[in-house]
């Protein structure tokens, strides 16, 4: 009976990401919008944008092939794989089981490096220079995530994210500097993987220097439309990741009965809403930076990782 | 001794560690030598904590004069030294930051490794400041090394004291007389390094130390 109950909890989980994936997105524009004094496009203008694109036919350029046709319902596929891996409002889930954190990071790997291939695939100088730009991040940002997963692991000893989950709100973790750098690490990583502010800029087709962008450019349809979500979808499992394990208060633990499921949903939806203001307000404060200055900038996160599993030692040395 | 008085003094340690990771970032002057009073006071921090789970009163001495010779007078006149020489708008050209982050790294790593098995005998307190402190020292030297403006290199040559002042107080016993000369030292080791940035200045019109090398007569 429990197995039915966890297998319940995370279809519901699965369902939830896909469904507040465009409603977080179109929360951070608004709220971007209206700190720029603006009205903004309305909150669900996300869903308005995926539903028109899978109503439209698909432009294929004569170059395409098929590595093109198959990449976003891979990318798609992967992202939401990697995001029912995620705790949001419960514990305990069954797929923890078959997939740790570490495969996480190689599921969200592997859709970057389909729509890499995607972006090379049609030809245009476009899709290329986006696809060699997403690879110089990515060759960076992906180390630092790993660092900050080990440092997690050692400390929960697990890689499993319902279980270092539950260790951040059980025990007495106590105050963590290497915690804290992992924190920092995360979010810079998470900044630059979900092409924000001071590495990209999500709102524009027009600049230059732009990545995710210059990648998808060549799409239209309902490949558009599963890119996009895919990209939601992408924002929403880094800010549970980062709220299931360094604030992880109210998540409910597996088997606790339907009245913490329902209040750990609606902490949940507290932590995305302060989530959504916070990066809209660091996103409206800060200039975007020269592509040349992001491996400084995911360096430094690199580092910031390194020094958190280097300091645990010192500490786990008692 | 409790766990949290122990974490405490780890967050100040290892802050100190990641301060001297921002001064190897840092390549404007300005925000090298605001970033260094930052490093000062972290370490003031450090060892005011310190005093206070010792239950070594002097050790408070030790803080106050961290605090107000290193975090306010020496970049105050570092500052002064920055506009007088006329570099406080300039960019350092600092050779790969991402190199000198991963070596920065391996020095953390390896004082890391060796100061853990050395100390195992000692309480956790001083096994721990002893490797921030290592680690510190390390790297205000690479600090030294990988830099070529003399300012730069005389901020590493602080941050290297700080990590002394640290290691210091980590293990017990350690005189009051002999922090305070060595913090007096410090000062007058500022006030003749910077008599020599301007006799450099005035002589070479520069203060990048490369332009000494053609006379040290190792190239003909």
């Amino acid at each position: 009976m429990a197995i039915v109950l966890d297998l319940f909890v995370q279809i519901a989980q699965m369902v939830l990401v896909l469904a507040l994936a465009p409603l977080f997105t179109g929360f951070v524009r608004k709220t971007k919008a209206h700190l720029l004094r603006r009205q903004g496009p309305p909150l669900l203008q996300p869903y308005r944008e995926v539903l028109r694109l899978l109503r439209k036919d698909v432009v294929l350029a004569d170059s395409a092939s098929w590595v093109f046709r198959v990449a976003p319902y891979l990318v798609f596929a992967t992202t939401w794989v990697a995001a029912a891996l995620v705790p949001t409002f419960a514990t305990g889930l069954v797929f923890s089981y078959a997939a740790d954190v570490i495969a996480l990071v190689a599921l969200l790997g592997s859709a970057r490096f389909m729509l890499a291939l995607a972006g090379l695939d049609v030809g245009t100088s476009f899709g290329g220079i986006g696809s060699s730009r997403e690879m110089l991040i990515a060759s960076l940002a992906e180390p630092a995530m790993l660092m900050v997963v080990f440092t997690l692991s050692l400390l929960a000893g697990s890689t499993q994210l319902s279980s270092i989950a539950e260790f951040m709100q059980a025990s007495d973790v106590g105050l963590r500097f290497s915690l804290a750098l992992a924190l920092i690490g995360l979010i810079m990583v998470a900044i630059a993987e979900n092409a924000r502010i001071p590495i990209d800029n999500p709102a524009t087709h027009l600049e230059l220097t732009m990545v995710h962008e210059a990648m998808i450019l060549e799409y239209s349809g309902r490949h558009l439309a599963l890119i996009e979500a895919a990209a939601f979808l992408k924002l929403l499992l880094y800010v549970s990741v980062i709220a299931c394990v360094f604030f992880p208060w109210g998540i409910a633990v597996s088997g606790q009965g339907p009245v913490a499921y329902v209040a750990g949903a609606g902490v949940y939806l507290l932590k995305l809403a302060a989530g959504g203001l916070l990066l809209a307000a660091f996103e409206t404060a800060i200039a975007k930076m020269r592509v040349f200055r992001v491996p400084d900038f995911l360096g430094a996160a690199l580092m910031l990782g390194f020094l958190a599993t280097l300091l645990l030692f010192v500490t786990m040395a008692r | 001794m409790d766990r949290l008085a122990l974490d405490v003094a780890h967050l100040f340690a290892g802050g100190l560690v990641l301060v001297s990771f921002m001064l190897l970032y840092q390549d404007r002057m300005t925000g090298l030598v605001n970033n260094f009073a930052l490093h000062a006071l972290v370490v003031s921090l450090a060892v005011a904590w310190q005093a206070h789970i010792q239950h070594a009163p002097h050790l408070y001495i030790t803080a106050a004069i961290a605090l107000v010779v290193k975090a306010i007078v020496i970049p105050f006149a570092l500052h002064r030294i920055i506009v007088q020489l006329g570099i406080h708008r300039t960019i350092e050209t600092v050779v790969g930051i991402g190199q000198t982050m991963l070596a920065g790294i391996g020095l953390v790593a390896l004082s890391i490794i060796v100061m853990l098995p050395i100390t195992a005998k000692a309480g956790t307190l001083t096994q721990q400041d002893l490797a921030f402190a290592l680690s510190v020292l390390l790297l205000g030297l690479l600090m030294m090394i990988s830099r070529r403006n003399a300012v730069s290199q005389v901020v590493g040559f602080m941050s290297i004291e700080n990590g002394l002042i640290l290691a210091a107080t980590g293990a017990k016993g350690m005189p009051l007389v002999v922090e305070i000369s060595v913090a007096f030292s410090i000062l007058i080791a500022l006030i003749v390094i910077g008599v020599f940035l301007f006799r450099i200045r005035e002589r070479f019109d520069t203060v990048d130390i490369h332009a000494l090398h053609e006379y040290r007569g190792e190239r003909p």
